[in-house]
């Protein structure tokens, strides 16, 4: 813990990346339905921007353009992955969350039945965190989603890293299963980089979405503790 | 207890570690990752030979940042391991002797581990800032086309690592865990 600390201090002081693996750009957009984008194209500026941070900030580039053959890197970390949202008012929000490949690759998406319950999701969160382990480089922080559809609770999921840490789901029933979960995942003994500790996560953020009768859809999502993100509104 | 290591590992060096050892390494490390493991497997299986004397020698599986002006490397951690998994037995029966990553290791890995005696290090993930500091020199050696995943020649001094999976069969990752879990025994 002492050594991440002293790379925080490093990465601060001398404006390096935290983690070498910067990431793809997760970009969430809440853009007002007053508003009105004018003089070009709202994916293009994003990416635009994506573009010049990775380059002038000395940021790895991390995408590779064909997924499965070439794998040819697009040299400038583009494209983002634009998640946006119409809301009421007159601004736009942007939240930017760059995602390192080793904790996204640990996601997992599970179609519970609707009669599973409570202990079903306790008990997926606990067998995933255990499988995961050292993989996702702990003390991590755990998104949760569920409910919703298979794409809906996945985006609970990664939206629920976003959550300033030590806050708790509004709705106290789901505040305490995000407690519960905590304690539970801190006895696996996984810890610190996989070590044995009793931090192997700093919090379990939960968001839930209403579901079709036939379904609970689980998805969980992973942010290692290099947890980076940032927002602002024009 | 912290031992200092200079390289290339001999056979009593690795002898002489035992999972959960704290280890400072100085010497050459090369650096690999996914897609230059993939080329070298590729390479292998054409009868060519590989781009560097694998024999003796520690793979690092990571992928720098690029360097600011003044700098050697940028952030420099490791990436997680058994991505790596599906080449590295071939690579320890060529001579590899130590790998550099995070994260378990597949059970045909641990095999080759314990019959070829080579040792498996981690270091700290999402640490990068602070390990370019151990870093003092970095050479391409090939595949440069490949960009953040290109081999390279690393001269390190004092690059702290830790032994997850010695010869004798000890993994860290299985012992941590026993030692502190309280849930799920």
């Amino acid at each position: 813990m002492a050594q991440i600390i002293k790379n925080a201090d490093i990465a601060g002081k001398e404006q390096i990346a935290l983690c070498q693996d910067c990431g793809t750009a997760i970009v969430f957009l809440e853009l007002g339905q007053e508003a009105h984008i004018i003089g070009g194209d709202l994916v293009c500026a994003v990416n635009e921007g994506v573009r010049q941070a990775y380059i002038d900030g000395f940021l790895r580039k991390s995408v590779v353009k064909q997924p499965f053959s070439t794998r040819v890197n697009t040299e400038d970390n583009t494209p983002a992955i634009i998640h946006t949202d119409i809301v009421p008012g007159d601004r736009l929000k942007i939240i930017v969350m760059p995602k390192g490949g080793g904790a996204e690759n640990m996601s997992r998406l599970v179609m519970l039945t609707p009669t599973a319950g409570r202990q079903s999701i306790i008990d997926n969160v606990l067998k995933t965190v255990d499988e995961v382990g050292s993989n996702a480089c702990p003390p991590v922080i755990v998104g949760v989603g569920i409910g919703g559809s298979a794409e809906k609770t996945m985006i609970l999921a990664k939206k629920a890293l976003l959550r300033k840490l030590g806050d708790h789901n509004p709705d106290a029933e789901v505040a305490e299963l995000e407690k519960e979960l905590l304690e539970k995942v801190n006895m696996l003994g996984i810890g610190p980089m996989g070590y044995g500790g009793r931090t192997t996560a700093l919090a379990v953020n939960i968001e839930v979405f209403p579901s079709h009768l036939a379904s609970m859809p689980l998805a969980i999502n992973f942010s290692c503790h290099s947890s980076r993100h940032k927002e602002a509104i024009i | 207890m912290q031992k200092k290591i200079k390289l290339p590992l001999t056979d009593e060096d690795i002898a002489g570690l035992k999972t959960g050892d704290n280890v400072l390494l100085s010497g050459v490390i090369y650096v690999a990752r996914d897609a230059a493991h993939k080329r070298m497997i590729e390479t292998l299986n054409k009868g060519q030979s590989l781009p560097f004397e694998i024999s003796g020698q520690i793979i690092y599986y990571m992928g720098p940042a690029p360097a600011k002006p003044g700098q050697v490397i940028g952030s420099a951690g490791p990436t997680t391991s058994y991505r790596m998994d599906p080449f590295t037995p071939r690579l320890l029966e060529l001579g590899l002797k130590g790998m550099i990553g995070k994260g378990k290791r597949t059970p045909i890995v641990l095999d080759a581990i314990k019959k070829y005696k080579a040792i498996y290090f981690a270091t700290i993930g999402g640490a990068g800032a602070l390990l370019s500091k151990s870093i003092k020199k970095v050479d391409i050696v090939a595949y440069k086309e490949l960009g953040a995943e290109a081999i390279r020649r690393l001269e390190v001094e004092d690059f702290p690592v830790t032994v997850i999976n010695d010869i004798y069969g000890g993994d860290l990752y299985d012992q941590g865990k026993a030692k502190y879990r309280i849930i799920g025994k």
